[in-house]
């Protein structure tokens, strides 16, 4: 199975050059990192190209790394029913560049857009129609960015004077617990407090 | 002109003029959120002509929860109990997929008694999801009895369910590595013999629907899916294969143990919703076979459910005696186990379609990125391309056939 994922990510890195930038098989999953100008270009390949027909779309989404200079990862899944296999395409995207859109070759990918540009704030160009899907009406920021809070910026209950839902900024009777359990002896890179004075050697 | 609805051209150029009752305009309907055929909490707005749906824009996230942004601060099995919570029609075959993605990437080999087990309930789980789908859909049609019958049968699912994790339905019974407790002989049993009488109460449900003229009329020809719709709209499961592509991971891309058991994939004709209602009523029953054939198995198969390591807790009995024993549970319990840096996608054929779980590992206790891919996700986007030129009456049989729960598409 993965010498022939092998052989296939070598053919269409070689079919084409300019857009496939490396090409890995690992746990058995053939991953393509793509260069982001390229990208439609080889999804239609991939789609029309006989030995692979990667004619449907599984999934599409984005991994936020804020200290890398291309901030985002758009990755794609793709499938084949008739060759019965898949393929990962990675583009690294900058956080002012913008995507193109591939509805057009998979209408599929529609909502899949929709979804991460509600929740990175990744602009795709050329999509019909690049609405918020996830959150709410009228919902600010994007929340599966780093540096999002888990708990977010506003909350909603019902105000039984003005009778109607109002948003309000979070107040937390206690903080967000979020639980720390690295060990101080496998490489914790904090100090905790009390412990400054007995480093000093 | 008279009582002529047209708007006619003539050669001069000119056009009839109208009164402000005959400018027709199309009509906008809110469908849900709170519609009792809306499966949950979907809200169509549909542009109706006349009863003719023109559009049809669905708005979901009503319930989304935010589940991919919890998991990012929890570890990897404080996260299992969140699939539950996802297709709440059949929460195991959801861990499984998370289960799955994490055996991926530690290289973890599940002990085989816990893989037969896991075939069990998942495909006591698709029974669960084809039993609830086949029912309401046939009462959003008009059919009131089908939904007491199947429910009946889905109370004793329910009580096997609780029987070997204790819980109805939020179950967290599998588990990486295996599953969570060994299932007591008497229940191995028990479901033996609920899948020998279960095909009489499919017969009954088979009797009241399939050759019924109402049922018939709402759903043959309403919803028709073709191959080309398929690839571009991404439809997996029954979408598929009722349209004739004999399209299973099961078969296609075997994980667990499936490769071993014998059981057929039935396959549609037109595409239409009644011919996924057949494959529906069909896969029930060769399910009800495989867990009779893991039934059998498991009676010979003993032995350990867990793979036991890192990643699971030790015995009880282990604990009594050995101090790293005791240490290994509660780092377990608190830290979490870590898994290696990497990434995989990890896809299982749940009742709805194919539930895929992406999760990229940084090789702390916690997941860097995990991308839950719902089927419904896809099924419901087309709505808009199915819908289009059906009476309104139809949608709610569409929405039906496509089984959508909208806790796996909100998330």
């Amino acid at each position: 199975m993965s010498e022939a994922l092998i052989e296939l990510g070598a053919m269409i890195a070689l079919k084409r050059p300019d857009a496939v930038l490396a090409s890995d098989v690992a746990h058995g999953e053939l991953t393509l990192t793509v260069a982001l100008q390229h990208l439609e270009d080889l999804v239609e390949y991939l789609k029309e190209e006989t030995t692979a027909r990667f004619s449907t779309l599984v999934d599409i989404t984005a991994i936020d790394h804020p200290d890398r200079p291309a901030r985002f990862d758009v990755v794609y899944h793709l499938l084949s029913m008739y060759r019965n296999h898949r393929i990962r395409l990675k583009v690294a995207v900058r956080e002012d560049e913008m995507v193109p859109s591939i509805h057009a070759l998979h209408p599929s990918a529609n909502w899949f857009e929709r979804e991460v540009f509600d929740m990175f704030g990744i602009l795709f160009s050329g999509h019909p129609d690049l609405r918020r899907i996830l959150t709410d009406y009228g919902f600010r920021g994007h929340p599966l960015r780093k540096d999002f809070p888990t708990t977010g910026y506003t909350e909603v209950r019902y105000d039984e004077a003005l009778k109607r839902v109002v948003y309000e900024p979070v107040k937390l009777v206690q903080e967000y617990r979020q639980f720390d359990f690295m060990s101080p002896w496998e490489g914790a890179e904090y100090i905790l407090p009390g412990d400054q004075k007995g480093t000093a050697t | 002109m008279d009582g002529d609805i047209r708007r006619n051209t003539y050669d001069d150029g000119s056009v009839d003029i109208e009164t402000g009752e005959q400018r027709i305009r199309n009509f906008n309907i809110n469908f849900g959120p709170q519609h009792p055929a809306a499966h949950g909490v979907l809200r169509l707005v549909l542009e109706l002509d006349g009863e003719i749906v023109e559009r049809c824009d669905p708005h979901i996230g009503l319930l989304h929860r935010g589940t991919e942004k919890l998991m990012e601060s929890r570890t990897y099995l404080q996260n299992l109990p969140y699939f539950d919570r996802l297709d709440y029609v059949a929460p195991m075959n959801q861990e499984h997929a998370w289960c799955l993605a994490i055996e991926k990437l530690t290289g973890v080999a599940v002990p085989r008694r816990a893989s037969l087990i896991r075939v069990l309930y998942s495909e006591i789980g698709r029974v669960l999801n084809h039993l609830l789908n086949v029912t309401t859909q046939a009462m959003d049609v008009g059919a009131l009895t089908p939904p007491l019958w199947g429910f009946e049968e889905r109370e004793k699912l329910m009580v096997f369910y609780e029987r070997a994790c204790g819980a109805r339905l939020h179950a967290a019974y599998f588990r990486p590595g295996g599953v969570h407790v060994d299932l007591p002989d008497q229940l191995v049993e028990d479901i033996d013999a609920w899948a020998v009488a279960f095909p009489n109460v499919l017969d009954d449900i088979d009797g009241l629907l399939t050759e019924n003229r109402i049922f018939k009329q709402r759903n043959v020809d309403i919803g028709v899916v073709s191959e080309k719709d398929i690839l571009d709209w991404g439809f997996s499961g029954v979408m598929v294969r009722g349209s004739g592509l004999a399209w299973d991971l099961r078969r296609a891309q075997p994980y667990e143990c499936y490769d071993e058991f014998d059981f057929q994939i039935p396959v549609g004709k037109n595409g239409d919703c009644f011919d996924r209602y057949l494959c529906r009523m069909e896969e029930m029953r060769q399910s009800t076979s495989i867990i009779r054939q893991a039934c059998a198995k498991l009676r010979v198969e003993k032995g350990d459910v867990l793979a036991r390591g890192k990643i699971t807790p030790p015995t009880r009995g282990e604990m009594k005696t050995s101090m790293e024993a005791l240490i290994h549970h509660f780092k377990l319990y608190t830290e979490g186990f870590h898994v290696p840096a990497g990434e995989v996608y990890a896809a299982v054929e749940a009742p709805k379609g194919e539930f895929g779980v992406y999760l990229v590992a940084d090789g702390t206790n916690k997941p860097y990125r995990a991308k839950i891919r719902a089927p419904g996700f896809l099924h419901l986007q087309s709505m808009d391309y199915i819908c289009k030129g059906h009476q309104l009456a139809d949608v709610s049989a569409i929405i039906g056939t496509m089984d959508v729960v909208f806790g796996e598409i909100d998330r």
